[in-house]
């Protein structure tokens, strides 16, 4: 039953911007070529790096499993092509830190060959959850919206009650379509997916949520939802406005409750998961298919034919550009993720990951340099659009002067960085990044409060330990003395006129070699 | 290929501080218009000559402060002070007054506490009590408005009042000149007259001071405008203008013969402009939406205990200048319920 209601709640703030996203909603989503080199992170998500389980010179099949989830957070790594393993070492990759992190780069042989795959579990809806999450486990899929937190632990409820499931399909950042262009090219892996992750977390209902900016992706997945006639799963339309696409924001767009700070959806009896990550679960309970591609936008006005790619992960985004048909003159920014939260990359020499919804190759029109900051007159339009209700300007007055307590007062953490504030500020200040400092500073500061706890335990664990020895040293000489005392007098003790005679004898033997430093003991 | 990074948010909505002074410049027009209207070229030359002291000194000061002047002088901040003191000023003020209250303003409220954003005190009004303080006999002799005398100086005259002093007007002068409807009313309260004996002079209109009741009007527009606009927020006026009548209405309400009427209170003075632009400044006041209420209702209060009780005639510098010390710990103690807090949590 497809609904479309208008929502009853709105969350405070937020933006009405251009889209921008009809420039590259064109064409359905196209195969990528593959790309004779790949270059696959070890860190593609949330929690630990995966463990290489290939050999420098192996040859693998595409689907193989190349590298192994290190920890219960952390997911595995499958060979996007059949080719050879030519390295593993550091190369550059796409994080904000700029910094290079451990790759597998696979070369490929071009045949594309796959590796025999695990049967489908056509039958999923009599298998039990855990069952189906190891095989979401095994598949590597993590949470292909931006958070790349592995589903299988996501999806794990520990025994707490899910009462609805919530598929985001809001897609609210400008310009990114692969959502939307995914749910008008496969609504039918949309729906499979989000009835088996239902499955899972035993929700009793589902809902979508979709921005109604997306009129053919909302028509695609009506019409699947009616010709399967599934109950208990419904289609909510909510109006478009940056940043409803949040998860905290969704959830109360579509049920009217509120996450509580610094907690978790799963508080609220609700489970969130992005729409692309529902085609994924399709893929890997049906298909038996690991995640080794995503549908990848490429657009902006430094694009020469702007769309939507199934990309194998670890192909280099020069390559994706030259497939939509290079860069045109205007071609000034590089952009993984929206223009609103995504990072301006350096170089397009860097591979697409798990997580890489976006690229856009911005004009100097369409995103200009950043203009010189000047100073807050805490006019307060950045209160007006908050999504948390902070105080922007309070904010970045106290992360300023580095006073990271009061930005904890003003709830820095429940900051969830979308950029409005940065949006609207009339002094151009990058709020944001401020916001950023304050947390990394909070929490450097937390590590070495940590360390120092630790090094003060260390310490005061060892001081104890040469107190209670020394005590106990103490007690053993008072024993003893207590013996010596009592002993002479009961009389005399053989074993010890034994003793003192032989030590007599020592004692002289000593005296008489001068040496006055030996004591007796 | 390589690219320049910069962080996120990539997209700038195309709002800019000199946007927003300029709208409140031409939001103060309207009201401008009309004193000049009713009292004269004074109020032109008032404003030409603090706004163009503003900027010089805004200039050399940043100069020596070593930074670039250009951005902050062209962002207008400079000039909606002057003009907002020059406002506030007597049509007939010796131009070096003039000159040292907007030096008072921009060097020492504004300069010296780090410029734009960082000044704790609103500048035009604490510019004003130094003059008012430093001259209380040149800060309170009023021009008549021109309703009343039944004629506006020439600018040439007015130009030479200012400039060489208004001594040299002397058959014209006291003619022109007299106290304002608020001190008029303070003087004659003082000698226990009636209100409505006070009320049969010529001096009262229909609900304030003659004259000065239609230049409330008129910066009443130009604030609602910017309310429109979203410059400034309904919050602080609002609540200012509502504390303002409605203690002087339960005192009228007690006493209507040794308390003005309400409206009184609002069209006789400068209520109207510092509810819509003074206390409205973001830099000095509170700046939570619960705060804002909070801080414009005391004003409100302050501006009639001042008024009434209080050693001068009028009371909104005053108001606002203590109101802005008490801001920070008004937006302490007011901030919203942040989403997903539970509700009990109010630190």
């Amino acid at each position: 039953m497809a609904e479309h209601a208008k929502p009853a709640w709105d969350f405070h703030g937020g933006l009405h911007i251009e889209d921008h996203k009809e420039k590259s909603l064109g064409a359905p989503v196209r195969e990528a070529a593959v790309a004779p080199r790949l270059r696959i992170p070890l860190q593609q998500h949330i929690g630990n790096a995966a463990e290489p389980i290939v050999q420098v010179g192996e040859q693998v099949l595409k689907g193989q499993l190349i590298a192994r989830a290190s920890d219960y957070v952390s997911a595995n790594l499958h060979a996007p092509t059949s080719g050879t393993v030519v390295e593993i070492a550091e190369q550059p990759i796409a994080h904000p830190s700029g910094l290079p992190s451990d790759c597998i780069v696979l070369e490929s042989d071009g045949d594309d060959r796959w590796i025999e795959l695990p049967e489908p579990l056509a039958d999923y809806a009599r298998l039990d959850p855990a069952d189906l999450r190891e095989r979401l486990r095994w598949a590597g899929i993590v949470g292909l919206g931006g958070a790349v937190f592995p589903t299988s632990v996501k999806t794990n409820t520990t025994g707490r009650v899910v009462d609805t499931l919530i598929i985001n399909a809001a897609e609210c950042e400008p310009y990114i379509t692969c959502d939307d262009r995914l749910m008008q090219d496969q609504p039918g892996d949309v729906i499979d997916g989000a009835l088996i992750l239902q499955h899972i977390v035993a929700a009793d209902q589902v809902l979508i949520g979709i921005e109604d900016n997306k009129p053919r992706a909302i028509a695609a997945l009506r019409a699947e939802i009616e010709a399967r006639g599934i109950a208990n799963l419904s289609l909510r339309v909510v109006p478009t406005k940056y940043p409803s696409g949040g998860e905290k924001q969704l959830i109360y767009l579509l049920t009217g409750l509120e996450v509580p700070s610094r907690g978790l959806p799963l508080d609220v009896g609700i489970l969130c998961q992005n729409v692309a990550t529902t085609a994924a679960v399709a893929d890997a309970v049906l298909r038996g298919r690991p995640l080794i591609s995503r549908i990848v936008t490429l657009t902006g006005n430094g694009v020469a034919a702007p769309g939507n790619l199934r990309v194998p992960i670890g192909t280099p985004i020069q390559s994706l550009v030259e497939q939509m048909g290079g860069y045109t003159a205007q071609a000034h920014r590089l952009i993984m993720g929206g223009p609103m939260m995504g990072f301006a990359l350096p170089s397009d020499d860097l591979p697409v990951v798990k997580g890489s919804n976006c690229f856009i190759v911005a004009s100097e029109d369409e995103i200009p340099d950043p203009a010189p900051a000047s100073p807050c007159i805490r006019c307060g339009e950045c209160v007006k659009v908050c999504p948390a209700r902070l105080l922007p300007q309070q904010l970045y007055w106290y992360a300023r002067s580095r006073d990271f307590d009061k930005t904890q007062d003003q709830h820095l953490f429940d900051c969830i960085e979308c950029g409005c504030c940065a949006y609207v500020c009339p002094a151009s200040i990058p709020l944001v990044h401020y916001y950023r400092f304050a947390k990394t500073e909070i929490w450097a500061g937390e590590r070495e409060r940590q360390k120092s706890d630790h090094a003060r335990r260390r310490h005061e664990f060892h001081d104890a330990r040469l107190k209670r020895q020394e005590a106990e040293r103490q007690a053993r000489l008072r024993k003893k003395k207590e013996a010596l005392r009592d002993k002479p007098a009961t009389g005399k003790d053989p074993k010890k006129a034994a003793i003192e005679a032989a030590m007599k004898r020592v004692a002289d033997k000593k005296a008489a070699q001068n040496q006055e430093q030996e004591k007796e003991t | 290929m390589q690219f320049p990074v910069a962080s996120s948010p990539h997209l700038q909505g195309n709002n800019n501080i000199r946007l927003v002074m300029a709208q409140v410049l031409l939001a103060l027009i309207p009201g401008t218009a009309a004193l000049w209207w009713y009292f004269g070229w004074g109020v032109l030359i008032n404003i030409a000559l603090a706004g163009l002291t503003a900027v010089a000194l805004e200039w050399l000061a940043l100069r020596m402060r070593g930074r670039n002047p250009w951005p902050a002088v062209s962002d207008l901040s400079a000039v909606v002070t002057a003009w907002l003191l020059a406002l506030a000023l007597p049509p007939l003020l010796p131009w070096w007054q003039t000159v040292l209250g907007t030096a008072f303003a921009i060097l020492v409220v504004k300069q010296l506490f780090g410029g734009l954003g960082y000044n704790p005190f609103n500048p035009a009004m604490a510019a004003y009590a130094f003059l008012l303080i430093s001259f209380p006999a040149d800060m309170t002799h009023w021009l008549l408005p021109s309703v009343l005398s039944g004629e506006t100086l020439p600018l040439e005259q007015t130009w030479q009042a200012i400039f060489q002093g208004s001594a040299t007007l002397a058959p014209h002068w006291d003619a022109l000149t007299g106290a304002t409807p608020l001190d008029h009313m303070r003087t004659e309260l003082s000698q226990n007259h009636m209100i409505s004996e006070i009320r049969q002079s010529p001096v009262w209109g229909d609900f304030g001071g003659r004259g000065w009741e239609w230049v409330g009007n008129w910066f009443l527009l130009g604030g609602l405008f910017l309310i429109w606009r979203g410059v400034i927020s309904w919050r602080i006026p609002f609540s200012m203008l509502a504390s303002l009548l409605l203690i002087a209405g339960l005192f009228w309400a007690i006493d209507p013969e040794t308390h003005p009427f309400p409206a009184f209170h609002l069209f006789s003075g400068a209520a109207i402009l510092g509810a819509f632009f003074i206390a409205t400044d973001p830099v000095s006041a509170s700046t939570t939406p619960r705060g804002q209420l909070i801080y414009g209702a005391l004003i409100g209060v302050l501006v009639f205990v001042i008024r009434t009780w209080g050693g001068y005639p009028d009371a909104v510098a005053f108001a606002v200048l203590l109101m802005n010390m008490a801001a920070p710990t008004i937006d302490y103690y007011t901030q919203p319920r942040v989403f997903g807090a539970r509700k009990e949590v109010n630190d």
